[in-house]
């Protein structure tokens, strides 16, 4: 090596070994920590020809769904095609009620092409197929996009693996806004900042983050495209601006201000146009969350003396208390269906997460164990799990819950607390 | 008309006269002996010292409001405290202040921040009684944010139930 390509060489080295320093660092680390009664038992074949692609997508759809909780993985050790002849009685034998079959190949335009067959061995019946082509740094989707499916087709409800989460990373006087896949891979930054950033809030269509900042020394609300990075101020008025929540249309969003001295729930337009007062309590009214229909909003209010979630018509009218058992009830959630309810509530002396069935009203605790202080649930788009943050006095991690209590992930990270977390919308 | 001017004239001569007396008054004052001990030294004047604000040891110094439990009422020990900002500010039209409220790290971060919300404005409102305008404040809030103290325990949370003026 003459002495120039030698600085060179050692120059692209440091570069490359800073790179991979970064993104080891940035890893949320997935633990499973409990999965349900029932598991359905899977084959799932190598794809061929995956080895010669950038991602192993077989790799990829066998850990979703075992993180999912519900599948049992058989291996078939080795390779088959989506045109091999399904031999269903050995695979019943085997245990297996479906097996899953691909291969994976180059198009001329560099693109690769994916496909995938599902069978059921009981049945003896194709039950799905697709053929998907993709960029190769879009890969993982494409393998989240076939576990979502064979979920959909083996529980009848779709999977949530091809979504994104948000959440706020804290290390010494750094805060990161993150976008990483619901299995915690490829991690990106939104906002880097030294003051605090809370409540992050996807755009229906999943495009946009509106979040409070606070970087101006004061909580101040911005929206930010994630493609282009361009941010816009949607709510900075005097005193304290908080806790977005969009409408299911993406229009508008519900928002917390303080500029009449309390705070109060407003209605605003996504370009910060039309403010709209709600709310007008002698208290403070917070926290506030449409249904999924649009037509009511779920909130925060401390009219009553402590803490309890309320819901009222999304014009501010026909306010009805939800909650009853327990003094602190605050961070109300609803799911997609709009038949339950998250919230974290005091009891004991430590922030819990519950959830309450809005038909029968029974509540279950959703927290892993009495010790540990949990915030900000979120629902899966499909309604079948919650994120929430979770500590025990140390560092915060993130946690997954599916809805019956039964499937728990933690996701962690290593030397920075991760709050706030906030589940995706599906991707078009 | 005569007789006024005679009169004009009349003064001015005799404040020339005080103005030349004191003259020579002063001609005769003794001189002050310069050779001592303290020939050379200097007191120093601090152009900062003479805004209160900045005595680090002055009243205003005290910029800190501290809260019970689940409180949000100013107790009375912090009266004399929004006093004196309070005379500082009204003699100091174009000073400004933002009230910061605070909050122990229990609870959720937008419930805290609404709680932080009424501590700022409780102080905030103790000041406009005591007749500071409402332009040369704004009451926002941190809620458990930015803890002063880090600790998990009563000690760490008394220290961050708390309301900071700042100018």
């Amino acid at each position: 090596m003459t002495p120039m390509t030698k600085t060179l060489f050692y120059r692209l080295f440091a570069i490359v070994t800073l790179l991979v320093a970064n993104f080891a660092h940035a890893q949320l680390r997935v633990e499973i920590a409990g999965v349900g009664a029932n598991l359905i038992p899977i084959a799932i074949a190598g794809f061929d020809g995956e080895s010669s692609a950038p991602q192993q997508i077989s790799a990829i759809i066998k850990a979703d769904l075992s993180r999912s909780g519900y599948f049992r993985i058989i291996d078939t050790g080795n390779v088959m095609t989506e045109n091999t002849p399904v031999d269903y009685a050995n695979w019943k034998s085997q245990g297996a009620n479906a097996i899953v079959v691909g291969s994976v190949s180059r198009l001329p335009d560099g693109r690769f092409d994916v496909r995938y067959r599902l069978f059921d061995t009981v049945r003896e019946t194709q039950l799905s197929s697709l053929s998907l082509a993709s960029q190769p740094q879009f890969l993982r989707i494409v393998g989240h996009k076939i576990a979502d499916d064979i979920y959909q087709k083996l529980l009848g409800v779709p999977g949530a693996f091809a979504t994104r989460i948000a959440y706020v990373t804290k290390a010494g006087r750094e805060y990161h806004l993150e976008i990483a896949d619901s299995d915690g891979q490829g991690v990106q930054i939104a906002l880097r900042s030294n003051e605090p950033i809370i409540s992050p809030a996807w755009s229906p269509d999943g495009t946009k983050l509106a979040y409070v900042s606070f970087e101006k020394r004061k909580p101040i609300v911005y929206i930010q495209d994630l493609l282009s990075g361009r941010r816009t101020v949607l709510a900075d008025f005097k005193g304290s601006n908080s806790a977005p929540a969009w409408s299911p249309d993406g229009r508008r969003l519900a928002i917390a201000l303080s500029r009449s001295g309390l705070t109060q729930i407003y209605l605003i337009n996504a370009d910060g146009s039309g403010l709209q007062r709600l709310t007008h309590s002698g208290g403070i009214d917070t926290e506030p969350q449409f249904s999924s229909d649009g037509q009511s909003i779920y909130f925060t209010s401390d009219r009553g003396g402590g803490p309890q979630i309320y819901r009222m018509s999304v014009n501010g009218g026909n306010v009805q208390r939800v909650t009853f058992d327990g003094s602190y009830n605050v961070s109300p959630r609803i799911s997609p269906d709009g038949k339950s309810l998250a919230y974290i509530s005091r009891r004991d002396g430590k922030f819990q997460l519950y959830l309450l069935d809005l038909t029968n009203n029974q509540e279950i605790r959703l927290s892993d164990n009495a010790d540990t202080n949990d915030e900000s649930p979120s629902f899966a788009p499909n309604g079948r799990y919650l994120l929430y943050s979770t500590s025990d006095g140390g560092q915060g991690a993130l946690a997954v819950v599916s809805v019956d209590g039964s499937v728990r992930q933690r996701l962690s990270m290593q030397a920075a607390d991760v709050e706030e977390p906030t589940w995706g919308p599906f991707m078009k | 008309m005569r007789t006024l001017t005679s009169v004009l004239i009349l003064s001015s001569a005799m404040l020339l006269a005080a103005c030349s007396s004191t003259k020579l008054n002063n001609d005769k004052a003794p001189v002050v002996d310069h050779s001592g001990a303290n020939a050379g030294t200097v007191s120093t004047v601090n152009a900062a010292s003479t805004d209160p604000l900045n005595d680090p040891n002055g009243v205003l110094a005290k910029r800190s409001v501290y809260f019970d439990f689940n409180s949000y009422t100013v107790k009375p020990e912090y009266q004399s405290l929004l006093e004196n900002h309070a005379k500082y500010l009204e003699s100091h039209p174009n000073r400004k202040i933002t009230i910061q409220g605070n909050t122990d790290e229990r609870g959720s971060a937008e419930y805290n921040l609404a709680l932080g919300q009424k501590r700022a404005e409780a102080v905030r409102k103790s000041l406009a009684l005591l007749g500071v305008s409402d332009s040369q404040m704004e009451a926002v809030s941190f809620g458990k944010e930015k803890p002063k103290a880090q600790g998990h325990d009563e000690a760490a949370w008394a220290q961050n139930r708390r309301a900071d003026i700042v100018y």
